[in-house]
């Protein structure tokens, strides 16, 4: 565990230094000054039809589709499995897509500096559609609407997950669509 | 130096995330329509213990598994107030429980619960499951989640379960108010059109 930690920090580390400056865009006279260097990132918003088509992608890669947001706490523990299931396989086998269910009005000031602050490499998507009720059991009849929920598939074979996950499982898990 | 930061951010957030262990909801089980609903003792924000059979006037019950900490319990508790004025003088009353462990989320402990209820100026019972058994019979998976009950001479028969409305974000624009028309039917011996219905909410801690 602590190897794996440190391995963790060192990939961290050695993708904050690669990082190239960001420049400077939009800045307001009385933004704080700790915030004027550094830009928000762009984020694309669907409502459930325009998310759909991630949903069903055809092509010969597992997909890994993970409903979360900034507010629910198991989410925000579990995004780093995420993010180091998409630095262990090339970008041929494997895609993560993080669906985040936060509050339109709170994109701004909560999702994107989250997103940055925490160096999310996989994508990000919003999705902002009040019709639950319709759009939840499309994504899985069993879903009751709990968050975490995750999709794993790869062309017709789709599993879905209403739970939390360790590394090892999600991993296991992932490996099972691989083979 | 910037980077410097973000590194000690970095290793905060792993130290952070690693400090807690994995947590599984259990799911699939639980009350489906047509059950009848156990009743429970549960303690009130005034220090009472409550039960279902407390309310011997009732005609039933609008279960309601909801808690301070979930922003869509939040955005709904004005209309959890609205639909106990509206129904508990029809004999339909709003029963509240918070269902999260308190030691996982110490912002819905019963003193936070009592100040919650005190501030939105809650009129029905604000309970807490300490032992968390009377969420996973009922099948409660989040935050909002309601069941109606109607009590017969069987006992309290579960005739809906799900969220409120269609539209968590604007009260103004919602649609269709499922809870409202569950109700509506059981007071007038209809059938209940929609009897389940499924949100996004904040998962139960345990």
């Amino acid at each position: 565990m602590r190897i794996k930690l440190m391995l963790l920090l060192l990939s961290l580390i050695v993708s904050c230094k690669n990082k190239t400056e960001v420049k400077l865009e939009n800045v307001s006279e009385n933004r704080l000054v700790k915030h004027v260097d550094e830009k928000m990132p762009d984020l694309e918003i669907y409502d459930f039809n325009g998310l759909e088509k991630f949903l069903n992608n055809t092509d010969n890669k597992v997909y890994v589709v993970n409903f979360w947001a900034t507010w629910c706490a198991p989410c925000v523990k579990e995004l780093p499995y995420f993010e180091k299931l998409r630095e262990e396989y090339s970008k041929d086998e494997l895609e993560v897509l993080l669906v985040s269910l936060d509050f339109p009005h709170l994109y701004d000031t909560k999702l994107k500096p989250f997103i940055r602050e925490h160096q999310l490499k996989s994508k990000v998507v919003a999705l902002d559609d009040v019709d639950m009720n319709t759009w939840i059991p499309k994504v899985d009849t069993t879903w009751s609407g709990s968050i975490p929920a995750t999709i794993i598939y790869k062309k017709g074979n789709r599993k879905f997950y209403e739970q939390s996950f360790d590394f090892d499982t999600l991993k296991g898990e992932v490996e099972q669509f691989l083979n | 130096m910037k980077t410097t930061i973000k590194i000690i951010a970095a290793f905060c957030f792993i130290l952070f995330v690693s400090a807690f262990t994995i947590t599984k909801s259990t799911l699939g089980d639980g009350y489906k329509i047509g059950d009848i609903a156990d009743d429970f003792k549960l303690e009130n924000i005034d220090g009472n213990m409550v039960s279902l059979s407390d309310y011997k006037e009732a005609k039933g019950f609008i279960v309601t598994f909801t808690c301070n900490t979930c922003p869509y319990a939040v955005m709904y508790e004005d209309r959890i107030i609205a639909l106990d004025k509206k129904y508990a003088p029809n004999g339909y009353p709003v029963i509240a429980i918070m269902p999260n462990n308190v030691e996982v989320q110490p912002g819905d402990r019963m003193e936070a619960m009592k100040e919650r209820a005190n501030t939105k100026g809650f009129t029905f019972p604000y309970l807490i499951d300490a032992e968390q058994t009377v969420f996973p019979k009922y099948g409660a998976t989040r935050t909002p989640h309601i069941f109606v009950l109607q009590k017969t001479e069987k006992g309290n028969v579960v005739k809906y379960i799900g969220t409120i409305d269609d539209n968590y974000k604007d009260a103004a624009a919602v649609k269709t108010k499922y809870v409202e028309e569950a109700v509506d039917a059981l007071l007038k011996g209809k059938d209940i059109k929609e009897k389940e219905t499924k949100a996004i909410g904040c998962s139960i801690k345990v």
